[in-house]
């Protein structure tokens, strides 16, 4: 009865979308506040019954009814609850629902704090989050419901969880990089309703900012999330892969940075403005392609978890429909979208410019590597594919290129700014990075100029940030007291250090070495001491388990014991490793089971992972800076003040109805 | 001018479009190889392990073997490498192709992660997996005792793969 129940709860949902998608928007059209009115419930009532579809799944997933096929294959009755919970996402279907539940989660969101917008924008824009979720709820009934029963040969258990799933990483990776995905959405939502409503001024890029920053933030702790995820339980130590899955995550987040920074000179001087509309079609146009990619299975990646040619065709429609109407929708009305100011060559809206130029480039890099098996298939040359190579030849000079624009761009004025105040302020990071330099040549050891490159690199930000706080702090009037915004950047641009110099050492000065090892066995790397005690026999709640003990110690003072695993989950028939590691700010002890050998030796694998973490604090910091320029003060500020204009704006007669 | 360069995006999208809709039919995992049942196309190349000798298709003659597609570059074949260890140990027969890789980084993962391969065919150009149709790695070939291909596999092969999908062909090559 149950999964019925969700059905229908998404079918009344689907009802919802469809008037939400069609009625404020026509209100916003005749200039009716009436049915623009409806946009709230709306919004709400799909927001309700999505949550309660997500509701039963889930139900169906803990009381283990392997009548439902989603469950029978995602699930089983001896996973752990929290893996049942998370399983609901496990699989195609599943994580479906998840993208809309989180849809649908924004929209409400947009809905309920956006009472201060004038009326008309706010109509646009959950309209067009309306479509978006018409579009996917269409996509989830007809080609994956998750609540399709299995009424003849229910089995009496499930399949059970993909093992690789079967992770703290993966209960919470999904939904945060979704979170950030699908929150570009309302960015793009906001930049569909300033087209159709051919008016996109500095308000409008205030209220769209907070959410953009929020997205993205989002996307940040996604993307670490799973990179961190596949470090620890792919079990062989690596951090990214250039997998098409991850560049799918990758490519919208690029645009996203890039947007961030053009809604900020959008913002601030009313420039750049059919370039941040084009951004926010394309962030999210990348979030929904990244949605195709991984659920078609044009590309083959290790996380193919379902690929069917007709859900393909949908998810191709349902982009081909998105991004042409949006882009067509582009191309007509924002050629009108004028920039209220010049600026002067030595600006901050040229650096930003360059930013964006740089960010941009990155992400046509990693869609073209991405990519390029299918064009090369597509012109009949055969099929081939890249492999990282090509991504780090190309994305590490780009990288320097942006560090190197950023270092720079960082102290400068809107408009204009004085070319001798310049050079003079970008004095002291330059004699700073000089002298890391020297350090690091006289001190770096092997591998010495790729660590000159990325110390040279955090350097430059971290130094020049230093000089526009302190700058900042002594002459402007707030002190200390500035804006969270402008913590914010600092933070994330420090962030981007951190990850610089993480993925600098780690890349170059990683160790691993591979052994034999029998009870007994000790085994010198790197200053340690790597004793091998033997292995136990373990049982799991769905698996069964060997376990490696080893105790590290450093001159015989012991440091500590890691306990590796290497599973085998019953249901599933496959092997995992379960690498134990030793984490650290400075390094990682990283020991993963290989192969059981003859006589009970086994082969193991230890790495020594310097400054790994920098990488994802790195992120961290990244979306923390997000976060703190998205609730940034002068948005709520704003909402208070903005009633009185928006009556005004409500009762206006509406001018941009002529659409010929 | 500037009209026509706010289109410029439009015409890129539908592009990428067409491309999509192209290869969506080619779903690289269920179509089978166009060789299926042809004979292995002929190569001549030398191993990893020997640069100095060159060996042809005819090497493979005489007995049903596997043929794995791997490269050290690639995360997913890290994944399977230990099964291949697993179903060599069980004596199932299994040549490499190391595919667009380098002869050093290639020894070195053979003598870390172990050989479960008779040999590895070094195709450094690519050329072996452009006349095979290769997508990308891994890949795995299931090659008849007189050189004709048998059963493609795009992807990691895992127990249940090999159960499921390779083995009974297997077993029926070989008897």
């Amino acid at each position: 009865m149950i999964p019925e129940l969700g059905q229908l709860a998404l079918i009344l949902a689907l009802c919802l979308a469809l008037m939400l998608a069609l009625v404020p928007l026509w209100g916003a059209f005749r200039g009716n506040l009436f049915w623009m009115r409806f946009a709230t419930p709306l919004a709400t009532g799909q927001f309700f019954f999505v949550a309660l579809a997500f509701g039963f799944l889930t139900y169906a997933f803990m009381t283990n009814d392997f009548t439902v096929a989603y469950v029978a294959t995602n699930s089983n009755s001896h996973l752990p609850w929290y893996y049942k919970f998370s399983a609901v996402w496990g699989g195609h279907e599943g994580s479906l629902l998840l993208w809309l539940f989180i849809l649908c989660l924004w929209t409400v969101a947009v809905a309920w704090r956006s009472l201060h917008l004038p009326a008309e924008l706010r109509s646009r824009v959950l309209s067009v989050m309306g479509m978006i979720s018409t579009g996917f709820l269409l996509f989830v009934l007809l080609t994956s419901s998750p609540f399709t029963r299995l009424f003849f040969n229910a089995p009496d258990d499930g399949q059970d969880l993909n093992p690789l799933l079967q992770d703290f990483g993966l209960i919470v990776h999904p939904p945060m990089l979704y979170m950030g995905y699908v929150g570009f959405s309302v960015a793009f939502a906001f930049a569909i309703a300033a087209l159709l409503g051919g008016r996109l001024d500095a308000a409008w890029a205030r209220w769209a900012r907070p959410w953009t920053n929020a997205a993205w933030a989002f996307l940040s702790i996604g993307i670490v999330l799973g990179s961190w995820w596949a470090y620890y339980e792919l079990g062989w130590g690596g951090w990214w892969f250039w997998d098409p899955v991850e560049n799918a995550s990758f490519m919208p987040w690029l645009a996203g940075t890039a947007l961030i920074h053009s809604m900020a000179v959008t913002e601030k001087r009313g420039e750049f403005k059919s370039w941040t509309v084009l951004l926010a079609i394309c962030a999210f146009s990348l979030s929904l392609l990244g949605t195709f990619l991984v659920r078609s299975g044009v590309l083959t990646s290790v996380h193919a978890f379902a690929s069917d040619p007709t859900r393909g065709f949908f998810v191709l429609m349902l982009l081909a429909v998105t991004v042409g109407g949006s882009l067509l929708l582009f191309a007509l009305r924002a050629v009108d979208l004028k920039s209220e100011s010049t600026f002067n060559l030595l600006s901050k809206e040229t650096w930003l410019l360059i930013n964006n130029l740089i960010l941009l480039v990155a992400m046509v890099v990693v869609l073209l590597g991405t990519l390029y098996p299918l064009v090369v298939d597509a012109l009949q040359l055969g099929k081939l594919s890249v492999g990282p190579p090509y991504f780090n030849m190309l994305f590490v000079p780009l990288m320097g290129l942006l560090a190197l624009a950023l270092g720079s761009g960082l102290m400068l004025r809107w408009k204009r700014h004085a070319q001798d105040q310049w050079l003079k302020s970008l004095a002291l990071p330059a004699l700073a990075v000089l002298i890391f330099a020297i350090v690091t040549i006289i001190w770096g050891g092997e591998h010495r100029w790729g660590i000159v490159l990325g110390v040279v690199m955090a350097g430059w930000i971290a130094v020049s940030t230093l000089v526009d706080v302190s700058h900042r702090i002594r002459f402007s009037q707030q002190g200390w007291r500035q804006p969270r915004s402008y913590w914010g950047m600092h933070v994330a641009h420090l962030g981007f250090c951190a990850s610089i110099l993480g993925v600098t050492w780690v890349s170059l000065h990683a160790f691993e070495q591979d052994i034999r090892v029998e009870p007994g066995h000790v085994e010198h790397i790197d200053g340690y001491d790597i004793s091998y005690l033997g292995a136990t026999s373990l049982q799991g709640p769905n698996y069964t388990a060997e376990q490696g003990h080893f105790v590290v110690s450093k001159q015989g003072k012991t440091i500590t014991e890691l306990f590796p695993q290497k599973r085998n989950y019953s249901v599933q028939r496959s092997m995992m490793t379960e690498a134990a590691i030793d984490p650290g700010l400075m390094q990682d002890i990283y020991i993963a089971m290989g192969e059981r050998l003859d006589g009970g030796a086994w082969a193991v694998r230890i790495h020594i992972k310097p400054m790994v973490r920098w990488i994802w604090l790195g992120g961290l910091l990244m979306a923390f800076g997000g976060a703190l320029a998205a609730t940034d003060l002068r948005y709520r500020r704003l909402r208070h003040r903005q009633p009185q204009v928006s009556v005004g704006l409500e009762t206006a007669p509406v001018t941009e109805v002529s659409h010929a | 001018m500037r009209k026509a360069l706010f289109f410029l995006p439009l015409i890129v999208a539908f592009g990428l479009g067409v491309l999509f809709w192209q290869s969506l039919g080619k779903d690289p995992s269920t179509l089978p190889s166009a060789l299926i049942n042809k004979p292995l196309p002929d190569f001549s190349l030398p191993t990893v392990e020997k640069s100095s000798e060159l060996i042809s298709a005819a090497r493979l003659k005489g007995q049903p073997v596997l043929l794995n597609v791997w490269a050290t570059w690639c995360p997913s074949c890290h994944m399977e490498h230990p099964y291949f260890m697993q179903l060599a140990k069980q004596g199932v027969p299994i040549i490499g192709i190391n595919y667009k890789d380098d002869r050093a980084s290639a020894m070195k993962w053979l003598a870390e992660l172990g050989n479960p391969y008779l040999f590895s065919i070094f195709d450094e150009k690519g050329s072996l997996g452009f006349d095979l149709g290769v997508y990308g790695a891994p890949e795995t070939y299931l090659i008849d005792k007189d050189g004709i291909i048998r059963y493609k596999h795009v992807g990691v092969v895992d127990e249940r793969v090999w159960r499921e999908q390779i083995q009974p062909i297997y077993e029926r090559l070989k008897s």
